[in-house]
Parts: C-alpha cells; sequence; structure tokens
C-alpha cells in the first residue's frame, strides 16, 4: 500500500537539519526498494520541541527527533504498512482545530500544484466567478473575523472601508513583519503554505477594488521570504496573479519587499514608510490607510494570518467560521507556544480555549513539572496573566479585562524561576531600543523607563521611584504617538498590578525572589 | 552600468557593482527601491561603505543624507564589515527566560567585545538579534549562518576557541 513520509522543511527543524534527513530518507527510500512510497518536503509539523519531525499519515506514526545517519525506524514503519490500530493521537495535536494551519505539515510548500490538490485557489475562483466583490465583504463580514496582527479590528469593516474609498489605484498589503519576540505563526504559514496568503490577498484585492499588492516581510526570516517569491512566480505562471486571474477582467498582480530590522515597521503607517523606501517611523491617524495610505492612494493593510484565513472563509461560507468562537471573538486563534513549556511549537486553537488548556493540555505542562507562573502574550505591547487566571478563556476581551492584549499570537510560559521586575525591564529595553525617536514621550520615556526599572532590579530604589515608575508609564502610555510607544508601558502595567509585592521585595528587602536580579544582599547594601 | 555609476565607484569592484546595478535597473531605478538595493549591496560587499552609499544616492537620485539615514535607520544594514566569523545570540523573549544573558555575558568575557563590536583583527563580530522565529530552540545562538539551539554558555565559548 502507497504511504508518504512528509518532512519538516521549515525554519526550526532546519536548524536541526532535516534537509539531512530528507535528503538520506529519500535514498534510503530507493534503496530499500520501496516504489510505492513518496517521500515529501512539507512545512511545519507543529510539534518544533520534538524537531526534526517525519510525518507518516499512512502509518499512524509521527516520529520525533530524527537523525538523518539513524532512519532505520522510519524506514521500518514504512516498510510495515498500516499498524492494527493506529495510537490515539497526542492532545498536543486532538484538541487543535487547524483552519489556518490546515495545510501545515501536508502539503509542500514549493509546489502550487500541490496546494491546488488541496483545495487551493478554489476560493479564488469560486469568488471571480460566483460572487461580486461586495457578496465577498458580506461573507467576510459574517464571519466575525477580526484582525490578526493583534488590535483586532473587524476585517470586514476594514475591507468595506476601503472598498467605498476612491483613488486612482488602490493597494494591498500584507503586514509580514513579525516582530515580537517570541512570536513565529507568520513565519510558519509563509514558510509552510505561503498560496494561502497569496490566494486571501487576491480575493481581498478583489473585494476592495486593488490591483496591486505587496508582502513586507522582515528580514530575519529569509526562508518565508524566499518560498513566498518562488510562490509569487508560480501564481504568474498559472495565471493565479497578474493580468485577467482565470480569463475575468481582474487583474492583481503581488510584489515581495524585505524589512531591514526595525520593530515599529510593524505599525501600519511605519510599514507603508518603509515600504516606499524611507525611515520607518510612523504618522498621525487619520487619516488611515484605507483613504490615504500607500502612495496617499486607499490602502487595505492586514496581517498574514488575517489573509490566510480567507480561502476558507469564502470556501465554507462566514457561517461557518462564525460557528467557531465565541460570540465577539469568532474562529481561531494560531499561537507560537515558547518558553518553559513541554511541548514548544505552533497550535491553533478555538478563540474561547483557555490558557490552561494551551498550556497543560496542549504544552504539556512545564519543563521539570515546575509551577507555572504566568503566560505572557501580545510581547512587549502585552501583558502577563499570573497562573490563577488560567482558566480565562482565549479572545479578544478577556485578555484585555486581565491588562494583556491577544497579539499577533506569541505565548510565552514562565516558570516560578523568571522575575517580573526583570521581564518589565527586558520588554523596557526593547521598546528603548526599537522606539523610532520621532515622538519625544516615546523616545525619551522608554530610557527613563528603563532606568528606574534597572534601578529596582538592582536594589537602588525607593518607592519614590516606583511612583514615579507609574507616573511616567501613565504619560507615555497617553502621549506617544503610535502603537509602539502607546503599548511600550503594558508589561510594566501587568506586572505591577500581578507582582506588584516583587516589585516591593526589590526595593524594601533588596531581594529577588526568583534569584535573577543582581540585587545586593541587605548586609553588603549600604 | 550608467557612466555617473562608473566614475563613482572604485574600477577594482566593478565586477560586484554589476550586481547592484543589475538589481537597480530590475527595479527600475526608483526611489522608493532604495531599502532593496542596500539589500543587495550589504549582500554583495558585506556592508553599506561610503563610496557605495554614494554611488545608490547617484543611481536612485535620492539625496545622500536620506541614504544615509535609511541605512543607519535599520539594524539589519551595517556601516562596517564583519568580521570573518559572527556570533549572533539571540534576546528574544523565550531566550531571555532561558539563559541567553549567561551565554551573552560569556561570550563577551571571552571575546572581549561588546555587542555590536568587531575584533580589532577582523576575526569575529558579535551580535544580538531579537529572535529568528525558533523558539522551540531556545537559547539560541547563530553562529557563522547557522542556527544552533539548546546552547549552554561553555558550548558558545568552545566554539569560539575553536575558530
Amino acid at each position: 500500500m502507497s504511504a508518504t513520509a512528509r518532512v519538516c522543511q521549515a525554519a526550526s527543524c532546519l536548524s536541526l537539519h532535516s534537509d539531512r534527513v530528507l535528503q538520506a530518507l529519500t535514498e534510503r527510500v530507493a534503496d530499500a526498494g520501496l516504489a510505492d512510497v513518496t517521500v515529501k518536503r512539507v512545512g511545519c509539523l507543529g510539534l518544533c520541541a520534538a524537531g526534526p519531525l517525519v510525518d507518516l499519515p499512512e502509518r499512524g506514526r509521527l516520529l520525533a527527533n530524527v537523525q538523518p545517519d539513524d532512519l532505520g525506524e522510519v524506514v521500518e514503519a514504512l516498510r510495515d504498512g498500516p499498524r492494527a490500530a493506529p495510537a490515539p493521537q497526542a492532545p498536543f495535536f486532538s484538541r487543535q482545530v487547524r483552519v489556518v494551519t490546515e495545510n501545515s505539515g501536508r502539503v509542500d510548500p514549493e509546489d502550487i500544484d500541490d496546494y491546488r490538490a488541496h483545495r487551493g485557489y478554489e476560493a479564488l475562483a469560486t469568488a471571480l466567478g460566483l460572487m461580486t466583490p461586495a457578496q465577498v465583504i458580506d461573507e467576510v463580514v459574517r464571519s466575525g473575523l477580526r484582525g490578526r496582527g493583534g488590535a483586532g479590528y473587524p476585517t470586514g469593516l476594514k475591507w468595506a472601508t476601503v472598498a467605498k474609498a476612491t483613488g486612482a489605484i488602490k493597494y494591498v498589503i500584507c503586514n509580514a513583519d513579525e516582530g515580537d519576540p517570541g512570536a513565529f505563526m507568520d513565519r510558519s504559514v509563509l514558510e509552510s503554505d505561503p498560496h494561502r496568503v497569496l490566494e486571501g490577498m487576491a480575493i481581498a484585492g478583489y473585494a476592495v477594488g486593488a490591483s496591486e499588492g505587496t508582502i513586507y516581510c522582515r528580514a530575519e526570516y529569509p526562508l518565508a521570504a524566499a518560498r513566498i517569491q518562488t510562490a509569487i512566480g508560480q501564481a504568474e505562471r498559472a495565471g493565479l496573479l497578474g493580468p485577467r486571474i482565470a480569463d475575468t477582467p481582474f487583474g492583481f498582480s503581488v510584489q515581495l519587499r524585505l524589512g531591514a530590522g526595525a520593530y515599529v515597521c510593524g505599525e501600519e503607517t511605519a510599514l507603508i514608510a518603509s515600504i516606499e523606501g524611507g525611515r520607518g517611523t510612523p504618522r498621525p491617524r487619520p487619516p488611515y490607510p484605507a483613504v490615504s495610505g500607500l502612495r496617499a492612494q486607499p490602502t487595505l493593510i492586514n496581517n498574514v494570518e488575517t489573509f490566510a484565513s480567507v480561502a476558507p472563509i469564502i470556501r465554507n461560507g462566514g457561517d461557518w467560521y462564525a460557528s467557531i468562537g465565541t460570540a465577539t471573538s469568532k474562529g481561531t486563534k494560531v499561537f507560537a507556544l515558547a518558553g518553559r513549556v513541554v511541548n514548544t511549537g505552533l497550535v491553533e486553537v478555538p478563540m474561547g480555549t483557555t490558557l490552561r488548556e494551551i498550556v497543560y493540555d496542549i504544552g504539556g505542562g512545564i519543563v521539570g513539572g515546575r509551577p507555572c507562573k504566568a503566560v505572557q502574550t501580545g510581547g512587549p505591547s502585552g501583558g502577563c496573566i499570573p497562573s490563577e487566571h488560567l482558566d480565562t478563556p482565549v479572545d479578544y476581551e478577556s485578555l484585555a479585562a486581565l491588562g494583556s492584549i491577544m497579539g499577533s499570537g506569541g505565548m510565552v510560559v514562565m516558570d516560578d524561576e523568571t522575575c517580573m521586575v526583570d521581564l518589565a525591564k527586558y520588554f523596557m529595553d526593547f521598546c528603548r531600543d526599537e522606539s523610532c525617536g520621532k515622538c519625544l514621550p516615546c523616545r525619551v520615556g522608554t530610557a527613563q523607563l528603563h532606568m528606574l526599572l534597572t534601578r529596582i532590579c538592582e536594589g537602588e530604589a525607593s518607592l519614590a521611584d516606583l511612583r514615579q515608575l507609574e507616573a511616567l508609564c501613565d504619560m507615555v502610555q497617553r502621549t506617544s504617538l503610535c502603537g509602539l510607544g502607546q503599548n511600550a508601558p503594558n508589561p510594566v502595567f501587568s506586572t505591577l498590578r500581578f507582582f506588584r509585592d516583587e516589585y516591593l521585595e526589590h526595593i524594601e528587602e533588596r531581594r529577588c525572589p526568583a534569584g535573577v536580579c543582581p540585587v545586593p544582599s541587605p548586609a553588603v547594601a549600604r | 552600468m550608467g557612466a555617473l555609476l562608473a566614475e563613482l565607484i572604485p574600477p577594482n569592484d566593478g565586477e560586484r557593482w554589476s550586481a547592484v546595478d543589475a538589481r537597480m535597473r530590475q527595479l527600475g531605478y526608483a526611489p522608493d527601491a532604495l531599502i532593496e538595493v542596500l539589500h543587495t549591496v550589504q549582500e554583495t560587499f558585506g556592508y553599506l561603505g561610503t563610496e557605495a552609499l554614494a554611488a545608490v544616492s547617484a543611481a536612485l537620485g535620492v539625496p545622500l543624507s536620506r541614504v544615509y539615514g535609511v541605512a543607519t535607520f535599520y539594524s539589519f544594514f551595517t556601516l562596517a564589515p564583519h568580521g570573518r566569523h559572527t556570533c549572533v545570540v539571540c534576546t528574544g523573549t523565550a531566550c531571555h527566560i532561558s539563559g541567553a544573558s549567561a551565554i551573552l555575558a560569556a561570550v563577551e568575557a571571552e571575546a572581549r567585545l561588546r555587542p555590536g563590536e568587531t575584533a580589532a583583527d577582523g576575526s569575529l563580530s558579535l551580535l544580538t538579534t531579537r529572535c529568528p522565529g525558533t523558539c522551540s530552540l531556545a537559547p539560541v545562538v547563530i553562529l557563522d549562518g547557522d542556527v544552533e539551539g539548546k546552547l549552554a554558555p561553555a558550548a558558545v565559548v568552545g566554539w569560539l576557541r575553536a575558530l
């Protein structure tokens, strides 16, 4: 019976030399005379912690830590035929619902024919052939999809605004400047299923009346950029991008632009400035890009995961998508699970799944059985949710109520060896480094906040410094020009809210309870 | 290659410059292609030299001040060549809570370099990055372009000594 061996060729497994696994396995399968076995390059299989991964779907087995010089088990499993009873799926997989990542680890990311064999570009054909632009927008509105870049603005509403705007030309931009440290959802989607993003962009272009698209991808993701470039070329040759797509009057082209290492370019007006070849500095809104964006024309900007959600919505209907998730947060969300959790990797869950399910059922709990201290979401713009709130459902409103944000999907799990003051200082250091310098509250404020946090960490602060810290956080939040500065105080607010005792221990007792900070012991200090 | 460009560049770099010029031609010498062109210059020469910035400025018709402004805004660009070897320590969140600071401190002490510096003999550059997105391997160090994960400080120091 024929069988497939899917070998992960996304960045994490590749760093563990899965390219050599792919090559060696191809040779071994040929040597063993297994004529009915196909060895296939695929994208992310999800469980990055156990890479390099090889998936044998017909055998019901996922093999972990596969080494190129030790392929005996893989070859034997391929030779043996199906097991009598396939092992039940581990909770890491069975608790996930895969919409955005439905093809990840299944299709060859560098083969458009394989994508099309998995219903790829079917949604584009449906939209162009059977639907008006207004009907496409209506379907996206009905889906309840909200922007997956972090802010959660209703996608259908944004599309409708751009559709109504007038301009000589309209643009679609895909924000692939995934800058939050600890976040790798967009990298994984682009590396695993790039055509899905192109299809979503083309459908969006049709819906809003745009003819040109740009993917702005961060330079730290060379493999994602290469796969997108390959996909663009393939789609153009297949007549799925370019003029007169699928023999309709609609034409849409996509170009790739590389970032160059600036976190602020994730902010939409800074991103546009960067695409225009300048320094990535934001400008005040309004006007919003929907009215005046790239080259002062109406511009639709969504992030990778948002565009990647579009094809299934058009294929299965907005009502289907809206049936997943909660009342206000529809559909699924992809998270990059990282930090002190056992099963680090890429997971996709219905909105409303609790943090506890993600950390303990899917994530397999904390490394070494240590206690979970907090879960950080939203990166430098987000907050820390303490373990007593692990039963919080993951949706936009619940996370905001706890002083964090959904963010783009980075989820870093922390155990009791993490100092929350050090973590706040870490994020402030990040924001200080990445502040573009245009507005004073962010440029100077983040530097002052970092200085105050350093003082606390080093046991040199007084309670007056703590009051100063809170007052300054409030000012930076209220007066900064863009999201970077406005949200930079969030990690401080959030850790102060739930871990104020740790701050006080650093200040009053000159002690770091987690043993991280270089606080001099009380006997030595002064 | 344009006559103006030919005047601006050192003659022995002509071959490498033709790669940059080909890229500029492909991009239609558009001023808004500045960042793409700087990427190509850095790929070709390893850094953005003063002559290179002047040549790009002339070819794209973008004032040199603006070219310099862009080149210094983005952390990916470097105005000085890196050493023969590079050691890039990830300081992303997952690496931070998994011991990146200890790795960085060990490398700083061993190489006697601060992040962003290159050894006087040009042997090594020490750099930091904020997350290449392979957090399952934390803590991560990128040694000569290869992402290495789950490292102890001693392992990185061992690599530096073996250079």
